[in-house]
């Protein structure tokens, strides 16, 4: 996980300072916060600690999104802030009752002394804490406030957030799930596996209906983490499941970066937001619009891209248990996928409308283009190196 | 009943009201304030449950502590957003177009 | 890394190089595309000439590299892929040649380019993929390679006919891969082998083995336009002439068939099939697919799209002498995928032609074009009677081959099928030479856009390519015997394959 922050998190930068060429004071700090706490995140090891690198992260988050400073932005950031205040109250009701039953939150300490037959409190707790998180996973129907805070703000933040933050409290409850409430969760994996499914299609579905473009981004990434939640009730001794969502993070990491990053490219030089104006950007910015379609590859799991691999070993996960349900509606997500990526590509080779073409607004940054393309060329040839980043994710788990 | 527990049943009720605060008003004042009435009832729960058996625990404390500051600050972040969107739009409420 | 496993690899990458290097290229660096382009349909040729000679000898080429654990991308080269991987490097020569001279003039040129080598690679991957992984990568692939190419003119009509391509394509691609990952469940992989790798699986109950069987075959036959899946194959006729050439000559349709033959053959082996009573419902489908084909390409006057349904046809003709047991059909149907290829690709070359010199689209307007474009038409009139399976000509091989395969396996309706479909492509095509030879010069063409000069009747570069793939088809026909034909390399591919097929 660090190595993928990392990742994406180079080439955003690179990017932003293209973005931000007139200079944005607020970003850069925050940015600095924003990998600070995901850092941290990722390595402190007990539950307190764990919400203040949450609460940083979060408030770093509503901080890069209302940096745009529009008042549609203000607004996006208030609504964010509250959900991820929201979230992590309730998260740390979760640790308070935790520490009044075991009088530790060290993950490591607890995971031996939680048991199926632990007391009520225990089973409250745990249940608060993981909704707490998915509040800010912005698991369906906790999603409300994703669209617009991602959608309004600037693209390399869009991109940030949604490559990063949101993964951030998927793995706290890929780990809480995983470490100290194993006895407790696998008798309810079915409800995180039912959400994830009216994820995929709530929000594939919205992306369809999307009229603007970071818009349709932002529904797109309800829908891909859907999938992530589908892994809840296929983890078992074969690491398939647990394959698949390392891949998918990974992979959507990288291709929802690229999309925001390429969405942003084309708002700076149409200047306009709506998805019928991508209109014979194909022939004007060849190389966004390609970044945005490998990216596209990967959302809709077609080879050989990272998404691919993801979709290939989540459905091998769901018919090992015989889960034909979960098969379908994977499917079936990758299928509206693809509606929604092709709506921007068909726009993007009809001829832009008569008249459009004299106000060409900009040229783009090189830059901008160039880190677009690169992140999603990974999120495609990383569905090549998939040995490596099984083997990592063997040697993590 | 000892009074960690009154303490901690009592946090539990305040977390449960500031919760309610925070989603169901619509004056975003208030909802800071509920916001701030929800950490205020988790950090009682905390401190209250270490406390059931009359012995005082500085662990709690000490993350209460931390707590706190935290809240503070997004208590702070969340102000100066307000006051943003006031200069801006002229209200303290959030429109409910884009949501739905 | 030895020869015999970076070969495939080359053969993929004399392709997909220049694809990449064109997109960089500037839309103003016309030579160097050129260039580029023919330097790799030719070093594709050595290759595969290399290759051919290799596994005439004997030879196994292959090559793997594991993506999971478990899951390898598998590329191997023998006699069946390499009837494919020649047919396409060859024809991709023809038609890259063509599309110089088609798109002289216009926009986008290293965009397409691009896709098309894209395209080329895909097929090329499909056909030496050694399992069903590799398979299902490349077939996706050529989905998403072939989308810009069908969307190429940016009209509304081309930007409809892509969407519903995309549809049924899409969707077909979903089907696949819920049958190949269920098939990867029960097998533990997914090899290709020779004579079928599910015989040996005792366990599995016979409906699930149909299920994967129908959902494997539903996913390949869309691109392979089986009725009811062809809807997309008219639609897609928007595509610039060269697009339409290769799609329905040799890349999509052609791996769509391709598929079935690997996956009737090598994934369940033609007896286990049989037992499992999955041919002759293959075969009902095939034999209604051609009857189909062939009834509504007589009422289509755009020429195109009559091209189009006869296309949905004749590819069914591959299907039907896979279904077929006995190895007389086989090499029939094998042959055929060669023969099609040949054949159908002079006849969209002319069809372009027709379009581009004269403006010609409709058969309405064809009165005449004979006078005026004696070549064109006589590369098109030999193709044309290659479809109706008149002798001396491809087709005339292939449909004996297959009339042999039927009385062999038993199955005298299908001998009825090809008899009548053999009749329906006459009704279809004579009119249209008919017109072209003997009815009189109209007064003016629609649209004339490259005027005759002396015996050049239009652009060199859109000539040649008709005329060399019209006398392959005479000599496919004229030399069926001889060591070097598609219907030897057939046989070989029956023989070495097959060897506990009833001879």
């Amino acid at each position: 996980m660090l190595l993928l922050t990392q990742f994406v998190a180079l080439p955003l930068f690179l990017y932003a300072r293209a973005y931000f060429a007139a200079g944005s004071a607020y970003f850069w700090p925050l940015a600095g916060f924003l990998l600070a706490g995901l850092n941290a995140l990722f390595l402190s090891a007990d539950l307190f600690n764990l919400y203040v690198t949450l609460e940083l992260l979060g408030l770093a988050a509503v901080g890069l999104v209302a940096a745009g400073g529009g008042a549609q932005q203000v607004a996006a950031a208030l609504r964010y802030l509250f959900a991820t205040l929201v979230g992590s109250g309730i998260y740390l009701l979760g640790v308070a009752l935790i520490h009044g039953a075991y009088g530790t939150v060290s993950i490591e300490m607890l995971t031996p002394l939680v048991h199926v037959d632990a007391p009520r409190a225990v089973w409250f707790a745990a249940g608060l804490m993981l909704i707490g998180l998915m509040l800010k996973t912005a698991l369906f129907p906790f999603h409300y406030w994703l669209p617009p805070a991602h959608g309004g703000a600037p693209a390399p933040v869009s991109a940030l957030l949604s490559a990063l933050v949101v993964k951030a409290s998927f793995y706290l409850i890929l780990r809480l799930w995983l470490g100290p409430f194993a006895a407790l969760t696998t008798a309810a994996a079915w409800l995180p596996a039912i959400m994830g499914s009216a994820a995929i299609l709530w929000g594939s579905w919205r992306a369809i209906r999307a009229l603007r473009l970071k818009e349709l981004v932002a529904y797109s990434t309800v829908a891909q983490l859907g999938y992530l939640f589908l892994i809840f009730p296929l983890l078992g001794a074969d690491q398939l499941a647990l394959q698949a969502g390392g891949m998918q993070v990974v992979a959507h990491g990288l291709a929802k970066a690229a999309m925001f990053a390429a969405a942003g490219v084309v708002i700076q030089v149409t200047g306009r937001d709506a998805v019928a104006d991508v209109a014979g950007i194909a022939s004007r910015l060849p190389v966004t619009l390609f970044a945005f379609g490998l990216a596209g590859i990967t959302l809709m799991g077609l080879p050989p891209s990272g998404g691919f691999l993801a979709k290939w070993l989540l459905i091998d996960a769901a018919l090992v248990r015989g889960r034909w349900e979960l098969v379908t509606v994977i499917l079936a997500g990758g299928l509206l996928a693809a509606v929604y990526v092709f709506r921007v590509l068909r726009q993007a080779f009809l001829p832009p409308p008569s008249g459009e073409r004299r106000r060409v607004a900009r040229r783009p940054v090189a830059m901008l283009e160039w880190t677009a393309f690169a992140l999603a060329a990974a999120s495609v040839l990383v569905g090549l190196r998939g040995m490596e980043i099984v083997r990592l994710l063997g040697a993590g788990a | 009943m000892s009074t960690g527990l009154v303490f901690a049943c009592a946090g539990a009720l305040l977390f449960a009201m500031g919760v309610a605060g925070v989603v169901l008003l619509e004056h975003l004042l208030r909802r800071i304030l509920a916001f701030n009435l929800m950490g205020s009832g988790a950090f009682l729960v905390l401190v209250g449950l270490a406390q059931r058996f009359g012995i005082a625990d500085p662990v709690p404390q000490a993350m209460v502590l931390t707590g706190i500051v935290v809240a503070v600050a997004a208590t702070a972040l969340a102000l100066a957003l307000a006051r943003r969107l006031f200069a801006l739009t002229g209200g303290y409420t959030l429109s409910e177009d884009g949501d739905d | 890394m030895t020869a015999n496993e970076w070969l495939p690899l080359a053969v993929l990458g004399s392709s997909l190089a220049p694809g990449l290097i064109i997109f960089a290229l500037p839309e103003k660096r016309i030579r160097q595309r050129t260039a580029l382009n023919l330097f790799g349909a030719l070093a594709k040729l050595a290759l595969v000439a290399t290759l051919l000679a290799g596994v005439a000898a004997g030879e196994e080429y292959a090559f793997r590299y594991a993506v999971l654990p478990g899951i390898d991308l598998a590329f191997k080269a023998d006699a069946l892929a390499l009837l494919f991987v020649t047919l396409s490097a060859a024809l991709w020569l023809l038609t890259t040649l063509y599309a110089i001279g088609y798109l002289e003039a216009a926009p986008h040129r290293s965009r397409f380019f691009g896709f098309f080598s894209l395209c080329v690679t895909a097929t090329m991957g499909i056909a030496m993929a050694a399992n069903l992984f590799t398979f299902f990568v490349f077939y996706e692939l050529l989905t998403l390679a072939t989308f810009p190419l069908v969307v190429h003119r940016g009209t509304p009509q081309a930007m409809r006919g892509g969407t519903i391509y995309l549809a049924y394509t899409l969707i077909g691609g979903t089907l696949l891969l819920t049958g190949i990952v269920w098939l990867f469940q029960l097998l533990g992989h997914g090899e290709f082998a020779h004579g079928g790798v599910l015989a040996s699986l005792d366990g599995a109950p016979q409906w699930q083995l149909q299920a994967i069987f129908l959902l494997l075959i539903a996913g390949v036959g869309v691109k392979a336009a089986i009725v009811p899946l062809h809807g997309w194959l008219p639609q897609a006729m928007v595509a610039p002439a060269p697009v339409s050439a290769l799609l329905h000559a040799v890349a999509v349709v052609k791996a769509g068939a391709f598929g079935v033959v690997r996956i009737v053959y090598e994934v369940y082996g033609v007896e286990f099939a049989a037992a499992l009573d999955l041919l002759t419902p293959l075969a009902i489908v095939a034999a209604v697919t051609i009857l189909w084909g062939s009834l509504r390409a007589l009422f289509q006057d755009d020429l195109k799209k009559r091209l189009a349904f006869s296309t949905v046809s004749q590819v069914s003709y591959i299907i039907l002498g896979v279904a077929l047991l006995g190895p007389l059909g086989t090499i029939g149907g094998l042959a055929h995928l060669v023969h099609q290829g040949i054949m159908k690709i002079t006849l969209f070359f002319c069809a372009g032609n027709y379009a581009e010199t004269l403006g010609i689209h409709k058969i309405s307007e064809m009165d005449g074009a004979g006078r005026r474009m004696p070549w064109t038409t006589l590369a098109f009139s030999i193709a044309a009677l290659g479809m109706m399976g008149v002798p001396l000509t491809a087709g005339a091989i292939s449909k004996a081959w297959l009339t042999d395969g039927a009385a062999a396996a038993g199955m005298d309706w299908a001998i009825w099928v090809l008899w009548t479909s053999s009749l329906l492509n006459a009704a279809y095509f004579l009119p249209i030479l008919w017109r072209a030879w003997r009815k009189p010069l109209p007064a003016a063409w629609p649209d004339e856009q490259i005027p005759a000069r002396g015996r050049r009747e239009t652009a060199w570069l859109l000539l040649l390519p008709p005329l060399v793939s019209a006398t392959a088809v005479l000599g496919a026909g004229i030399f069926a015997d001889a060591s070097w034909s598609p219907l030897a390399w057939a046989q070989l591919i029956a023989e070495r394959e097959y060897p506990r097929m009833p001879r």
